[in-house]
């Protein structure tokens, strides 16, 4: 067994693992840290599959911003887990009998399936060898050629989504002190403050 | 040698347990979140293993918009958990019959 089918393996039960773990923890903090296990091995995959710059992708965004996000909410919100988890158990014969099931039909699929005969023919943007260009070169020069109007069109999705999470997230409170710039700009020396002639051994 | 259905094996292990995450937890929508989030994590090692065995850079490129769709439902999502929550007190999707639809 050489190094890469040996990394394969222990990536791959990682990923699993970690995902497993992810929806049985009883902690939602512990999931959030299994979900992020999950993530770095899925990393690793994309690595042993020659896409460097989707493994990096996947550990800037989603270790570094939709897990962390997750870790906030979790902690930010005083929500009584163990009355959620409480009705758990109900739940586990009807989840189990569907990943069964579904996992059934997954493996019936792995088994039988292969390659149409039109296959290699019909490749869209065909892999250039890893001497000539690299992985992150290669995708940029179709990501910003064939795909550009995908690309903005995910650029606009990310700037609703960021506009869409502000305005649901905000909210005025009423009794807070807020600056109000127009006052202070319009303040000057003489109706800011007033000077005493403080005579000596008299004070005020 | 490492095969392609190794990949497959793995990527339909892991959506598997996205689904089963979502009948498990359906009262903690978080945990509702996470295996949404596995399940699109499972599609992109699918599509990445057929860019990488057929030498289709396209997997790549969709495996990149979808991260994308992915990482703004993850924000959406938490900010209406966040509104829901300041409103009602609780998260358990059971309550959500707000609009009574």
């Amino acid at each position: 067994m050489s190094v890469a089918d040996f990394a394969f393996y222990v990536f791959a039960i990682t990923t699993v693992a970690s995902g497993l773990f992810t929806v049985v923890s009883k902690n939602p903090v512990h999931s959030v840290l299994w979900l992020i296990a999950a993530f770095l091995g899925a990393t690793g995959l994309f690595v042993l599959l020659g896409a460097e710059f989707l493994a990096m992708i996947l550990m800037i965004i989603y270790v570094g911003a939709v897990a962390i996000l997750f870790l906030f909410v979790v902690m930010m919100l005083d929500v009584d887990f163990a009355e959620l988890k409480a009705e758990m158990a109900k739940s586990i014969p009807v989840a189990l009998l569907i990943g069964t099931v579904l996992l059934m039909q997954l493996g019936a699929v792995l088994g039988v399936w292969q390659f149409a005969d039109g296959a290699e023919a019909a490749r869209a943007a065909i892999t250039p060898a890893v001497e000539e260009i690299h992985n992150t070169a290669a995708l940029g020069q179709i990501l910003y050629t064939d795909y550009i109007l995908l690309f903005q069109m995910a650029g606009l999705i990310l700037l609703v989504a960021m506009i869409g999470a502000i305005v649901l997230t905000m909210r005025h409170r009423t009794n807070v002190k807020r600056q109000n710039v127009i006052a202070q700009m319009h303040r000057d020396p003489a109706a800011a403050m007033e000077l005493k002639d403080v005579k000596p051994g008299q004070g005020l | 040698m490492v095969g392609l259905e190794h990949y497959l094996s793995v990527a339909a292990a892991l959506f598997v347990i996205g689904v089963f995450g979502l009948f498990l937890n359906r009262k903690n929508i978080i945990i509702l979140l996470m295996s949404i989030e596995l399940m699109l994590l499972s599609v992109n090692i699918n599509l990445v293993a057929f860019s990488s065995y057929l030498g289709d850079l396209v997997g790549q490129v969709f495996t990149l918009f979808i991260l994308t769709v992915a990482a703004a439902e993850a924000a959406i999502g938490l900010a209406i958990l966040v509104s829901f929550f300041r409103n009602r007190g609780t998260i358990a999707v059971e309550d959500v019959n707000v609009m009574k639809g």
